[in-house]
């Protein structure tokens, strides 16, 4: 399908029935239960799941194919969201020439930043990406602010020009649209006890981020992909049967900052405003971190990893003392104290706690990442060993 | 000129700093290979180690004084040290006071010995592993150390000062002839400049003079050769890691008058310290101090009011900039080794 | 104590949900039931969000804002001893929760981020159907959230938030600050000084380079210039930077014998620490005891610079030590609960709360629109301030402020200030159109779907 071997076929329709129904998956709960705290079929946090989603698959095709660890990845989705949000002040508060303006100027960026850096492998590499990150985050937070909003961030006003947008209804303020639906519009549906949200923004999110999985396999299974992952593997090699890496491993940088620009327009398409927070390093460290969660250098992976570093986020970090004694209210009063004070560590304020103990016990159980617990898992119940390379495939290079 | 010559010291004293952060993250990173993402880590349970011993000094029972009120109007509630009771009050205040430097004694068996855990526990099986494993195990590990001296100390920064005799600044002006009060130096800096040296000195004197160090410099050299000459190479790796963490939580002790300590200072050290190490270049001690120095002067060259004039923002990327340059005139960096972390 | 939405939740399945975004639905979606606006709460409970930092650099600061808002919630729903409810000079709340509706709440992290602030009070509103969006402590947050409620039709009662912005340029008529802000400190604090340190000073600013830093030089600076002062030079400093010894170094030799530190948290703690390490206080310049201001205090921070703060002049939006009936009745609530006195950023965010529930009460409606109506212009008392006006032309609280000085012999880890003089509302006062709040525009009330 689609030039696609069978196993991807497989893949990509796992992947858009995943998408496609995510409002009943991440909404397994019954309103009203304890358990609806962990509900994650809400507009935004879906969103931000398929988002982060393509930014990691995006920067999966760097450094999954060619083994060049950015730093500084975070700066071209930064880039990406601020183009996006002047598209939106200045023009229209259409999301698509926003989200397109986004791709070009993060791809221009990183250009430049992938044609500098590129010079210098392993470490080095990393540092100079992290570098460059860096000095954008400072310079948007401080000296820029004219173009930036600096602390505040920008996002869009009432007395933007907006020059191809007609005037407002008096009272209305300026939301993103696609084509005139509105990003936040949404229809619920109610089974029983559950309630569903279907979100426009969400669909159109996840449509793109369809795509770019569907361009990211296609990608890994080209002769230029095997050809990225010959570098990775022994780039001295390439070199002397005669061929220039560069131009490849500057390609693939290219293609994964403009994923990451993808990635911040859509942002400022659901939820329309930037800070420069976005491109600080730990912004960087957290995509690293997904796509290494995840699984490197497979497919599905790092989308995964994504997920679960903002569920996390999202989810556990809403967790408070008043939701534990509700979900221990049934066991008898010591116990409760007892349960509420071996969990509240945890939870609320200690978000961070559990993620970093979960990524101590994937990295340490998982060594590739959480695709490994999901083919154990798959082991478990085939009883056979499968062959290994799930995601790898093989395909045969042009050359 | 005066204006130049105290720049030079922020610089040294800036540059000591990130000298002494960046000598122990390359004795791991640069050495062993292991990307330690744990490391600000370690210079923060350092600077903790300084808090929880003048916590430890503090250690207070209370007594009820009907003579002063609370807030609430209550009797107030005193707090008498327990080592007043043993030293009565004047040397238990003398004690408390020099709690910052006692804390290098309780620091260094701490220090060592987590190093060693850490090492024996987690580093160890993550030699073979691919660098990206290891920087998402070191970061896990880092989050749950921060979050642990969170929960236990707050996220506010918590005053720990230098001794009452090296409080005050120095006036080098008066002593090279300047304008007094041109040039004056914070005594306790002053001292963090010297240990420094001290403890770089005594790292670098380890490593060149004793027959351990040399098995050590032989390891990083060639690891396999060394194992095939029968000697023990992981156990002596363990001890380099011992005192990598050492090192570090030195630092962080010695940082704690300069700026109050508080649970996420090791991050904002950690992405510094990787630059200065990598500027350095991979592998070289010596390349990671020169680093540590030069980064630390030009920051503070950049940090002048008219320098900023001339070019505002500067100070704000100046060691980034900086890095771009270094990373591309000299490929490994100032001092770095051929095929350390290059692929 | 139960927990909010999930039963919530649970009851407004009767089609009304709307809500989902907050943000517009087709109009064939809005059932019959639905108030006409977001999130309008229709079981017997209503949904408060607070969203303040639990993690980063401010989470001590936010989990002070979280028990102020437990504490407030409590007295709402006629628990505790009713704090503030019993001296506030409107007395349209009976403790039976907000129009007879229990309250309830969601709690979320900030991060001190904007990003990581609009998720937060996204999933609130999308998530948990809050009507009422508070907290944080930080402008970036405050105005990022603020516009996200414009934008989502709910209210938003900013918690600590001092750049001018937030009720300048970037002012919503969906969002308003209690608190005070930079021009307010810079006018309160100038007489204070030139009282005590005469209007013959050369002053040297080092300042945090972005919005809320460039807002409060401005201001300080403005009006101590208007007294007489000097200002030698002002330096930028990276918000990220941790060691101020680049900066503070070269003080000495600019001949300035004032140093203002427009810093806040940690970059103020940092900067303020490395002063007095420089021994800048022992000296004398220009013949006068060479002095250190810093425009915004907070306790947490006075904590955390320890010694160095004593003598050190500041303002501050409000101190437990305050002894208006108000403030009493807080601070004894509230150090009886949790058995300290409770910060400024607490106090903003109890108020707020308190602010909001009563507007409601006035109101007769949850609909934001109703409340903007019931806050603007709204002249109230017994809240810890004097008699305070939450002005209709730009939502911001006109009240006394406090100048304070640090403490020299402080009793408990709690005093570590002093109120030196509460400068009184008319002196801080500015008109709407001010030059430092320019360019922003109040729009009208958005009340959602």
């Amino acid at each position: 399908m689609f030039g696609l071997t069978k196993r991807d076929s497989t893949l990509l329709i796992i992947v858009i029935l995943l998408t496609v129904l995510a409002p009943f998956i991440l909404n397994p709960f019954p309103e009203g239960s304890a358990m609806a705290q962990f509900n994650a079929g809400y507009p935004d946090l879906m969103q931000r799941l398929v988002i982060f989603g393509i930014f990691a698959i995006g920067f999966n095709i760097l450094f999954g194919l060619t083994g060049y660890l950015s730093f500084g990845h975070a700066a071209f989705l930064g880039v990406g969201s601020y183009a996006a949000i002047w598209m939106m002040k200045l023009l229209t508060m259409n999301v698509v020439p926003a989200i397109i303006i986004s791709v070009v100027v993060a791809g221009l960026f990183s250009l430049l930043v992938g044609w500098i850096s590129l010079r210098r492998s392993g470490i080095y590499f990393s540092i100079l990406t992290l570098a460059f990150a860096q000095m954008s985050y400072s310079l948007a937070y401080s000296v820029l602010t004219p173009i930036t909003g600096g602390e505040t961030g920008l996002q869009p006003k009432v007395d933007d020009p907006r020059i191809l947008d007609g005037a407002l209804a008096a009272g209305q303020t300026p939301r993103a649209n696609f084509f005139g639906l509105e990003m936040g519009t949404s229809y619920e549906l109610e089974l029983g006890n559950w309630i569903f949200t279907f979100n426009a923004g969400y669909y159109i999110a996840a449509i793109v981020m369809i795509l770019a999985f569907y361009l990211s396999i296609r990608i890994f299974r080209s002769p230029f992909g095997m050809m990225l992952r010959a570098v990775k593997s022994n780039q001295q090699r390439v070199n002397y049967t005669g061929l220039n890496a560069k131009p490849y491993t500057l390609a693939a940088f290219v293609i994964s900052g403009m994923y990451a620009g993808l990635a911040g327009g859509l942002l400022v398409a659901m939820d329309t405003q930037v800070g420069a927070e976005r491109m600080f390093w730990t912004a960087s460290g957290e995509v690293v971190l997904m796509t290494i969660l995840g699984g490197a250098g497979t497919l599905i992976g790092p989308v995964l990893g994504a997920g679960f570093i903002k569920y996390m986020e999202n989810i556990v970090s809403k967790i408070n003392k008043s939701v534990l004694e509700q979900w221990f209210a049934f066991m008898p009063d010591g116990i409760e104290d007892f349960l509420i004070a071996i969990v509240y560590p945890f939870i609320g304020k200690g978000w961070h706690l559990t993620l970093g103990i979960l990524f101590m016990l994937v990295v340490i159980f998982l060594p590739g990442g959480l695709v490994e617990g999901g083919q154990r898992i798959g082991r478990l119940f085939k009883r056979k060993k499968p062959s290994d390379d799930a995601a790898d495939g093989k395909t045969t290079p042009a050359e | 000129m005066d204006a130049i010559i105290l720049q030079i010291l922020n610089g040294l004293d800036k540059g000591s700093a990130y000298a002494l952060i960046a000598l122990g993250l390359t004795l791991i990173f640069g050495t062993l290979g292991v990307v330690n993402f744990a490391h600000g880590a370690l210079f923060m349970i350092g600077a903790f180690c300084a808090v929880t011993l003048s916590r430890i000094l503090t250690l207070s029972h209370t007594i009820i004084d009907e003579t002063q009120k609370d807030f609430l109007g209550n009797p107030l509630k005193v707090d008498v040290p327990y080592i007043y009771d043993i030293f009565g009050q004047q040397t238990g205040d003398a004690i408390i006071d020099w709690a910052v430097p006692l804390s290098i004694l309780f620091a260094i068996p701490v220090m060592i010995g987590i190093g060693f855990i850490m090492e024996r526990g987690l580093i160890k099986h993550f030699y073979k592993r691919p660098h990206a494993d290891q920087i998402l195990v070191t970061f896990g590990l880092a989050i749950v150390l921060q979050e642990i001296i969170k929960y236990f100390y707050g996220a506010n920064p918590i005053p720990t000062p230098a001794p009452d005799a090296f409080r005050g600044s120095f006036d080098f002006g008066a002593m090279l002839g300047f304008d007094p009060n041109t040039i004056i130096y914070p005594y306790w800096r002053l001292v963090y400049f010297a240990f420094a040296a001290v403890i770089i000195g005594a790292v670098f004197a380890f490593l060149q003079f004793t027959t351990f160090g040399m098995v050590v410099r032989a390891g990083m050299a060639d690891r396999e050769t060394v194992g095939l000459l029968g000697i023990n190479i992981d156990k002596r790796f363990t001890i380099m890691f011992g005192i990598a963490a050492a090192v570090a939580g030195l630092a962080g002790v010695m940082y704690t008058p300069i700026n109050s300590p508080n649970y996420h200072m090791g991050m904002d050290f950690l992405v510094l310290s990787f630059v200065v190490v990598v500027v350095g270049g991979m592998g070289s001690l010596p390349g990671a101090v020169l680093a540590g120095f030069l980064l630390g002067i030009l920051e503070s060259f950049a940090s002048m009011a008219v320098v900023l004039e001339i070019l505002p923002g500067i100070n704000q990327i100046i060691i980034y900039l900086v890095a771009i340059i270094i990373l591309l005139t000299r490929p490994r960096g100032l001092m770095g080794r051929r095929g350390v972390m290059e692929e | 104590m139960s927990n909010s939405k999930l039963t919530r939740r649970g009851l407004i399945k009767t089609g009304a949900v709307a809500g989902a975004a907050g943000l517009t639905l087709p109009t064939y979606l809005r059932a019959d039931g639905h108030a006409g606006f977001t999130n309008a709460p229709t079981g017997d409970t209503v949904t408060l969000g607070f969203n303040v930092p639990q993690s980063g650099p401010y989470a001590d600061e936010g989990a002070d804002e979280l028990r102020a808002y437990e504490l407030a919630v409590e007295h709402l729903n006629g628990g505790g001893d009713g704090g503030m409810m019993n001296t506030f000079s409107s007395k349209a709340l009976q403790g039976n929760g907000i129009l007879g509706k229990k309250v309830e709440y969601v709690t979320g992290d900030t991060q001190t981020k904007s990003d990581a602030a609009r998720a937060s009070a996204r999933s609130m509103i999308e998530k948990d159907g809050a009507v009422m969006i508070t907290g944080g402590s930080s402008s970036g947050v405050a105005v990022a959230v603020q516009a996200l409620c414009q934008e989502a039709g709910i209210i938003f009662m900013a918690g600590l938030t001092h750049s001018n912005d937030t009720t300048g340029k970037d002012k919503k008529a969906n969002g308003f600050r209690h608190f005070f802000n930079s021009y307010m400190s810079g006018a309160a604090l100038a007489p204070v000084l030139a009282a005590n340190y005469g209007t013959d000073r050369k002053a040297y600013h080092l300042t945090a380079d972005y919005n809320w830093g460039y807002t409060t030089e401005e201001a300080v600076r403005s009006s101590t210039e208007a007294m007489g002062w000097e200002t030698v030079n002002a330096v930028k400093t990276p918000l990220t930077q941790t060691d101020f010894s680049s900066y503070i170094a070269p003080v000495l030799q600019s001949g300035a014998d004032v140093l203002v530190l427009n810093h806040y948290g940690g970059n103020m703690v940092n900067s303020l620490t490395n002063a007095v390490q420089f021994g800048l206080r022992d000296k004398l310049v220009n013949d006068k005891n060479f002095e250190i201001v810093v425009p915004l205090y907070s306790r947490l921070m006075a904590k955390g610079a320890g010694a160095n703060v004593k003598g050190i002049f500041g303002s501050t939006n409000w101190h437990w030590s305050l002894q208006d009936e108000g403030s009493k009745a807080f601070v004894q609530s509230f150090g009886t609960k949790y058995g300290f006195p409770p910060s400024q950023a607490a106090h903003t965010c109890y108020v707020q709360t308190l602010l909001y529930a009563d507007a409601v009460e006035r109101a007769g409606s949850f609909n934001p629109c109703a409340v903007v109506e019931a806050l603007e212009d709204f002249e109230f008392d017994g809240m810890g301030n004097g008699k305070t006006l939450y002005r209709g032309a730009d939502h911001q609280c006109f009240k006394d402020v406090l100048v304070v000085k640090g403490k020299e012999n402080p009793q408990s880890e709690f005093d570590l200030l002093e109120i030196v003089e509460v400068t009184p509302v008319a002196q801080v006062t500015y008109d709407p159109d001010h030059p430092q709040f320019s360019g922003g525009n109040l729009g009208t009330c958005n009340p959602g779907a």
